[in-house]
């Protein structure tokens, strides 16, 4: 219900969509608004690479969509797990003309994704010994 | 037992908002597995209201009961609800108004650098001119 599996924000901005494309795609432009230090290797599969210097942390992004100057997309993992953790994010910008500007949508979906086994083997593999661990707990404590 | 991912960040949250619980997986995550009787030697509370918080933390699946010795249950942490509950978090953090704002900015201000490179248009040092038409 309330869990964020999709986050979606657009912007109206006063560039055409050739220079918004090149600031979401290119390492100058990445570096001047996104992280302090970018890398990007621009085509599917390509990797990328966005320091931010203030919170020493850096994002390791897989280019996934390249159709110039309307879609760019990538995937980047979650912050906060383990940098080897297979789940990731997929994040899309979308340009749009609109007059003498760009119409800019940036969807970021899978914060909500959980492989298979968490539920499965994590959860209800170790609920079923639980009742009985609980109790044997109360009666070690009602003991001592 | 929760069945889905909103039911299971409710509880890590739930169990996140207590500060003795958040002593207690605090402790069991700097120390490693611990019996209640052992938290309660690091913690200023009683055995019984550890093993009241650790019922709890297991009900909530954020702990996992390891049986030993002479019924000694030691307890242990479970980091996947606390991993869910990372990404519920991860969600609010991605701060895209922040880099969106910007983005914005950057283009504004390459804009004044380099005008000649731009096809022609209103310039934006002149955002007046623009009221008029509407």
């Amino acid at each position: 219900m309330g869990f964020p599996d999709r986050i979606e924000r657009t912007v109206q901005v006063a560039h055409p969509p050739q220079k918004v494309w090149a600031a979401l795609t290119t390492a100058e432009g990445l570096s001047a608004w996104f992280g302090n230090e970018a890398t990007i290797d621009l085509r599917p599969g390509g990797a990328a690479r966005m320091r931010w210097n203030e919170e020493g942390f850096t994002a390791e992004m897989r280019v996934e969509r390249v159709e110039e100057p309307t879609v760019f997309g990538f995937t980047w993992g979650i912050y906060g797990l383990p940098a080897d953790d297979p789940r990731r994010t997929y994040v899309e910008f979308t340009l749009e003309p609109a007059g003498a500007g760009t119409r800019l949508t940036v969807v970021e979906t899978g914060f909500a994704q959980l492989p298979e086994d968490l539920h499965r083997k994590a959860y209800d593999g170790n609920t079923e010994g639980w009742a009985k661990e609980l109790g044997e707990l109360v009666a070690y404590l009602d003991a001592g | 037992m929760p069945d889905d991912i909103e039911a299971i960040a409710e509880q890590v949250f739930a169990a996140l908002a207590d500060p003795t619980r958040r002593a207690i997986l605090a402790a069991l995550a700097s120390r490693g597995p611990a019996t209640a009787t052992d938290l309660a030697v690091d913690l200023p509370i009683t055995r019984q209201a550890i093993a009241k918080h650790l019922a709890l933390l297991a009900q909530a699946g954020l702990l996992t009961a390891v049986p030993g010795e002479r019924r000694r249950v030691r307890y242990r942490l479970r980091s996947a609800p606390m991993q869910v509950a990372q990404q519920f978090l991860a969600a609010l953090a991605r701060d895209w108004d922040s880099a969106l704002g910007a983005l914005t900015d950057h283009l504004d201000r390459a804009l004044k650098d380099h005008p000649a490179g731009l096809p022609a248009g209103p310039p934006n040092s002149t955002p007046r001119t623009g009221e008029h038409h509407s």
